[in-house]
C-alpha cells in the first residue's frame, strides 16, 4: 500500500525583548542561574503580571507579515500544571482568542514550485524555567532564569506532507522572524524550538491516522530526519497490523528513534481559564496601521523585487534574501558599485564561501560592503583583471586596509601599456612558432593558448583584450 | 484616647496633646492586655511601631502634617510586609517573610502610618467566621464565645476592641463587611480595582479587594485617601481618578433614593436585624432620603455563582504553594510527587483543601462550561440586575448580615457557612463598592447595615454612611468589656 502523510508544525519562537512577558526582569540567553529572576519569576505571594506591551507589538508584527487575522480582543489564559521549574502552577498563554489568527506563508519546494501552508494561529505564552538533572545528588536544580520569557508559538495546519516540506516551512518561518527582527531563532539554543505533528493514511484517503506529537528536535536536519523516522515507524506499525496509538514521543537525534514520553490516558487535564490577573488586550485599527507602517519588505518580495529591478536569476535571488543582512549587504554594493550581476556573483560566491570557510556572520567579515564595492570598482575601470579581482579578494581577507593600496603595494595593477604587451607578445610568437602555424593555417582555437601564455608571462597582469588583439594583428 | 477616630487622633497629634509614641505605647499595652484573649493579632511588631511613631513624631515636629500622620493601623496578615511574616492564616506561610512592601502597605508607610502588626484572618482569607486560620479563631469582643466573622476577624475584633485606630482588611465575597458587622464598626470594599492588589496575597483575583476596616466613615474615607489609586504594578487597577473622598462627606442627603432589595429582606433574616436595619432607614427618611423597593432578581444564584468562580480561581492562585521555593515542605520527601502531595496536604487546612478540590473540579475537561461559564453569566446577570437597579436608585440598603454573630463551632456545614455572604457576595461578583456600618444592636450584639453604590461611587457610599453616623451613636458603642479603661 502507498502511504502520505499528513504533518503539522508547533513552532516555539523566543521573543527578543528586552525584558520578560510579564515581569521587568530582563531576559539574557545564558547568565548564571536565577540571577535573571525577580519576585514575580519566583512566583512570591502576591505578584501580579503586567503585560509586556514590546512582545503583542511583535507578536502582531508577525501575524501581518504572515497576512493572518489579528485579534482585535486576544486573552490571555492560565494552562495549570505542577512543575517544579514552573514556579505559578500555571502556564500564562492564549487559549480561544490569540492575537495572531489565521494566516498562511509560502514554501520554495527544491523543484523550485511554490505551497502555501496554512498557519492556524499564533499566541503569546511564557516560557517555563529549566530543570536540571545533573549534578545535584539525586535532587534537581531549578533555574528560572529562563521563566517568563515571551514565547510566540506559531501552529500550522496539517497541511505539510513530507519533512522536505516540513523543513522548508521551518526555514521560512525562520527567515520571516529573523526579517522582522523579533527572534533571534537559534535552534540550538532554544530560541527556536519545534514540535512536530505526524500521522499517515493511505494514500488518497481522506481521514485523518491517529497522530504523534515528536518533541525535543533541535535543528533543521533533526526535523527532517525525525519526520521520516515516524513516518517509517507508523508505517511499519500499520503494515504489520497494529494500530499508531496517539502520543508524544521523544526524539533521539544520536539513534534516529523516539521513544514515548507520555501516552494520551495519563494526559494532563490543563484547566484553562481565563487568566484574572491580566485584562483582555484590546488593539485598534491604529495601533496594527503604525505596526503594519514598520513592516521591512519581506524575503518573498524582496527577492521578486530583485529578479526584476536587478535582472537576477530566481536562484541567486532566493539566495541573497535568505538572510535580510545578506540582502541588504547584496544591495548596498550593487548600488554603488553599479553593477547589480557582479555583486550577486561575487556575494553568492567568493563572499559566501569565505564566510562558511571562516564560519563567520556577514558582520564579522573582514569584506565590509565598502570594500567589496571598490573591488568591483576597480574591475569595472580596468584597474586589475577578474581574475586578479580574485586574487585582490583574497589579500582582503587578511589584510585590512585600502583596496587600492592592496593593488598598488602587491603590483597587481592590470598592464594596458602597449609597448609593455607588443613585448610580451613577441615573446609568445617566438616561443611558439607551431602553434602560430597552426592558427596561421586556419585553427582559431589556438589564439586561447597562445593568449594563455602570455597572461602566465604576465603574471596575469596583462590586459587579456589587449593581448588579444595584438596576437592576431602579429600573426596574420 | 484609643477610642478615638482616627480623624480625632489626628487633630489630637497635630494638636500636640499626644505623641504618635505614646499613641503607639497606648496601643501596644492594649495588645499585651487583650491579644490573648482575642486572638486578633498573629504578630505585633512592637519595636518597629514605636520606631516608626517616633519617626512621625520627627517628622511632625519638622513641620510635616498629614492625616494619618503617627496613626497606629493594623494590617490584615495578607499584606505582604517586608521582612515581617505574612503568614496568610496558613501553616504554609507561617515560615514566609516577604521580600516586598504590598503597594497598600507602601501607601500606608509613605503616609506616615505606623504599623503595630499583622492580623489574624481565615486561612488564605477562606471562611467567615475566622475559625480557619492555623494560628486558631478570633474572638468577638462583644461575646468572647462568638465569631467575629470573617475572613478578616483579626482587624475587625482589634478595631472593635480598640486595639489599634485602623486596620486594613480585604474583601472576596463579604470579608470586610460581615466580620464589620458582627464586631460593630465600619468596614468598605471598594469597587473592584480602585485599590492595587500588587502584594495582596490572592485568594480569587476577580473578585479580590482591599479595603478599610476602622471606626467611622470619615476614617473609611481618610484611609481610601492613601490606598486608592492606580499601581502599575496591578493590571486590573483602574485608571479611574481618586477623589478626595473627605470631600463630598457632608453632602445633605435630601432626595437621596435608596433601593431597599426586597430579596434582601426576605425569608432568613432575623427579624431583630430587620428591626435594627428598619429602624436605620428611618434615620435616612428623617434626612430627606426616599425608600424604593428594588428587585435584584438573580441574587439567589450569587452564592452559587461565587462559589465556583472563587475556588476555580483560587485553585490556580494556590499553585505555587508547592514547597519548592518558600513556605512549608514536608520532611523527607521520597521523590517530588511526594513532596508535592504530602507538602500541600499537610501545608493546608481543611477549608482551604475543600475550595481547591471544588475549583479544580469545577475547571476539569467536560465540566468548565457546566460550571465556570455557567458562572460567569450569571455574573454577568448580576451586574446587570445592579445596573438596572441604579438606573432608578444613587444607593442600596439592606442588612450586611442575615443574623448578627454566631457561637464559635456553630457552623459545622460547609454550606451553611457559604450562605453567612448571601447579602454581601453579589456585590463581590458585580465588582461594586458596598459597605457595612453599625446600625444598632440585636440581643446585644452588633447589626450591620449594607451599602452599595455603583462603580468608583464611593464618595457618594461614604457620604450616605458618614450623614448617617453624624446622626446617630452605633458606631461609638464598645462592648463593655473593652471599653477604655475597663
Amino acid at each position: 500500500m502507498e502511504w502520505e502523510a499528513v504533518i503539522g508544525l508547533e513552532v516555539h519562537v523566543s521573543l527578543s525583548t528586552n525584558t520578560k512577558l510579564f515581569s521587568g526582569t530582563a531576559s539574557i540567553f545564558g547568565a548564571e542561574p536565577n540571577t535573571e529572576a525577580n519576585i514575580f519569576d519566583l512566583a512570591m505571594p502576591g505578584t501580579l503580571p503586567v503585560l509586556n506591551k514590546e512582545a503583542l507589538r511583535m507578536a502582531v508584527k508577525f501575524g501581518l507579515a504572515i497576512d493572518a487575522e489579528i485579534g482585535k480582543r486576544s486573552v490571555f489564559d492560565r494552562k495549570n500544571y505542577f512543575y517544579p521549574d514552573l514556579p505559578k502552577g500555571y502556564q500564562v498563554t492564549q487559549l480561544d482568542f490569540p492575537t495572531v489568527g489565521k494566516g498562511s506563508l509560502t514554501i520554495t519546494l527544491e523543484d523550485g514550485s511554490e505551497r502555501q501552508i496554512g498557519v492556524t494561529r499564533a499566541h503569546i505564552e511564557e516560557n517555563a524555567g529549566k530543570s536540571l538533572h545533573e549534578d545535584f545528588h539525586g535532587m534537581s536544580g531549578i533555574d528560572l532564569n529562563r521563566s517568563g520569557e515571551p514565547l510566540l508559538e506559531i501552529v500550522s495546519e496539517p497541511e505539510i506532507r513530507n519533512a522536505k516540506e516540513a523543513v522548508a516551512y521551518l526555514k521560512k518561518l525562520h527567515v520571516i522572524v529573523r526579517y522582522l527582527d523579533i527572534s533571534d531563532a537559534i535552534m540550538a539554543q532554544g530560541s527556536m524550538r519545534c514540535d512536530v505533528n505526524v500521522s499517515i493514511r493511505p494514500k488518497g484517503s481522506t481521514e485523518l491516522g491517529t497522530r504523534t506529537e515528536l518533541k525535543n528536535i533541535n535543528s533543521f536536519r533533526f526535523v527532517e530526519k525525525a519526520i521520516n523516522s515516524e513516518i517509517q515507524r507508523q508505517q511499519y506499525v500499520l503494515e504489520d497490523g497494529g494500530t499508531v496509538i496517539q502520543e508524544t514521543r521523544r526524539y533521539d537525534a544520536e539513534r534516529d528513534t523516539s521513544s514515548p514520553m507520555r501516552s494520551k490516558e495519563f494526559a494532563n487535564d490543563y484547566r484553562y481559564f481565563p487568566e484574572p490577573d491580566l485584562l483582555p488586550v484590546e488593539i485598534d485599527d491604529t495601533y496594527i496601521e503604525a505596526i503594519r507602517a514598520t513592516l521591512p519588505e519581506l524575503p518573498d518580495a524582496k527577492s521578486a523585487r530583485f529578479v526584476s529591478e536587478y535582472g537576477l536569476s530566481d536562484y541567486d535571488a532566493g539566495v541573497l534574501t535568505a538572510t535580510r543582512e545578506m540582502a541588504e549587504y547584496f544591495e548596498t554594493v550593487a548600488r554603488s558599485s553599479g553593477d547589480a550581476k557582479m555583486a550577486a556573483n561575487w556575494v553568492t560566491g567568493d563572499l559566501q564561501a569565505a564566510l562558511n570557510k571562516n564560519n563567520w556572520d556577514l558582520a564579522e567579515s573582514p569584506i565590509q560592503a565598502e570594500r567589496l564595492t571598490r573591488l568591483i570598482q576597480r574591475i569595472k575601470d580596468d584597474t586589475i583583471s577578474g581574475k586578479i579581482g580574485k586574487t585582490v579578494f583574497e589579500a582582503m581577507l587578511e589584510d585590512g586596509s585600502d583596496v587600492d593600496q592592496i593593488i598598488d603595494s602587491r603590483g597587481l595593477k592590470q598592464v594596458t601599456d602597449s609597448g609593455a604587451i607588443e613585448s610580451l607578445v613577441d615573446e609568445v610568437i617566438t616561443n611558439h612558432p607551431e602553434q602560430v602555424q597552426q592558427f596561421r593555417d586556419g585553427k582559431e582555437a589556438v589564439l586561447g593558448f597562445l593568449v594563455g601564455q602570455a597572461m602566465k608571462l604576465s603574471q596575469g597582469k596583462a590586459n587579456p583584450g589587449q593581448v588579444n588583439q595584438l596576437l592576431r594583428e602579429k600573426m596574420q | 484616647m484609643i477610642e478615638k477616630t482616627v480623624a480625632e487622633l489626628s487633630a489630637s497629634l497635630s494638636r500636640g496633646d499626644i505623641s504618635s509614641v505614646e499613641l503607639t505605647q497606648a496601643y501596644l499595652d492594649r495588645i499585651n492586655q487583650y491579644n490573648s484573649t482575642l486572638n486578633a493579632f498573629v504578630t505585633v511588631c512592637e519595636e518597629s511601631a514605636l520606631t516608626q511613631a517616633a519617626h512621625a513624631d520627627a517628622a511632625r515636629a519638622d513641620g510635616l502634617t498629614s492625616p494619618l500622620l503617627g496613626i497606629p493601623l493594623a494590617h490584615k496578615d495578607i499584606f505582604c510586609t517586608s521582612g515581617i511574616k505574612t503568614s496568610c492564616g496558613s501553616k504554609m506561610l507561617n515560615n514566609f517573610i516577604a521580600p516586598y512592601d504590598a503597594t497598600v502597605v507602601s501607601r500606608f508607610n509613605d503616609a506616615g502610618a505606623v504599623m503595630l502588626g499583622k492580623t489574624n484572618m481565615d486561612e488564605f482569607a477562606m471562611g467567615s467566621s475566622n475559625e480557619t486560620s492555623y494560628f486558631g479563631p478570633v474572638k468577638n469582643p462583644w461575646d468572647t464565645d462568638r465569631v467575629p466573622g470573617g475572613s478578616s476577624g483579626g482587624s475587625a475584633a482589634a478595631i472593635a476592641a480598640d486595639l489599634c485606630a485602623m486596620a486594613t482588611g480585604t474583601d472576596t465575597g463579604g470579608s470586610i463587611r460581615q466580620p464589620a458587622a458582627f464586631c460593630g464598626i465600619t468596614g468598605l470594599k471598594p469597587s473592584y480595582g480602585r485599590i492595587s492588589r500588587w502584594g495582596m496575597i490572592a485568594f480569587a483575583s476577580s473578585l479580590d479587594q482591599a479595603g478599610p476596616i476602622c471606626k467611622s466613615a470619615e476614617d473609611a474615607a481618610l484611609m481610601l485617601n492613601a490606598m486608592a489609586g492606580l499601581d502599575t504594578k496591578d493590571s486590573t487597577c483602574a485608571d479611574v481618578p481618586v477623589e478626595d473622598y473627605m470631600a463630598d462627606l457632608n453632602n445633605s442627603l435630601q432626595g437621596l433614593r435608596i433601593g431597599i432589595p426586597r430579596q434582601h429582606f426576605a425569608e432568613g433574616l432575623s427579624p431583630e436585624v430587620e428591626q435594627a436595619v428598619r429602624e436605620a432607614l428611618g434615620v435616612y427618611e428623617k434626612l430627606g432620603a426616599r425608600l424604593i423597593d428594588i428587585d435584584l432578581p438573580n441574587n439567589h444564584l450569587s452564592v452559587s455563582a461565587y462559589y465556583v468562580v472563587a475556588p476555580a480561581e483560587a485553585s490556580a492562585n494556590l499553585s505555587r504553594f508547592d514547597g519548592v521555593r518558600y513556605g512549608y515542605r514536608c520532611a523527607n520527601p521520597v521523590d517530588l510527587e511526594d513532596m508535592y502531595k504530602r507538602s500541600r496536604s499537610e501545608g493546608f487546612g481543611d477549608e482551604v483543601k475543600r475550595r481547591i478540590i471544588v475549583g479544580t473540579y469545577a475547571l476539569s475537561a467536560g465540566f468548565y462550561d457546566a460550571y465556570y461559564r455557567k458562572a460567569q453569566k450569571i455574573r454577568r446577570l448580576i451586574k446587570q440586575d445592579f445596573n438596572a437597579a441604579f438606573q432608578q436608585v444613587d444607593i442600596i440598603i439592606g442588612p450586611t448580615s442575615p443574623h448578627t454573630a454566631f457561637m464559635l463551632g456553630a457552623k459545622t456545614d460547609p454550606v451553611a457557612m457559604y450562605l453567612e455572604d448571601i447579602y454581601t457576595i453579589a456585590v463581590n461578583l458585580a465588582g461594586l463598592p458596598g459597605m457595612s456600618v453599625p446600625a444598632g444592636l440585636a440581643n446585644g450584639l452588633p447589626v450591620g447595615m449594607h451599602l452599595v453604590a455603583s462603580d468608583f461611587a464611593e464618595s457618594r457610599l461614604l457620604n450616605v454612611a458618614h450623614q448617617f453616623q453624624l446622626n446617630t451613636d452605633w458606631h461609638r458603642l464598645r462592648a463593655t468589656a473593652f471599653e477604655e479603661g475597663h
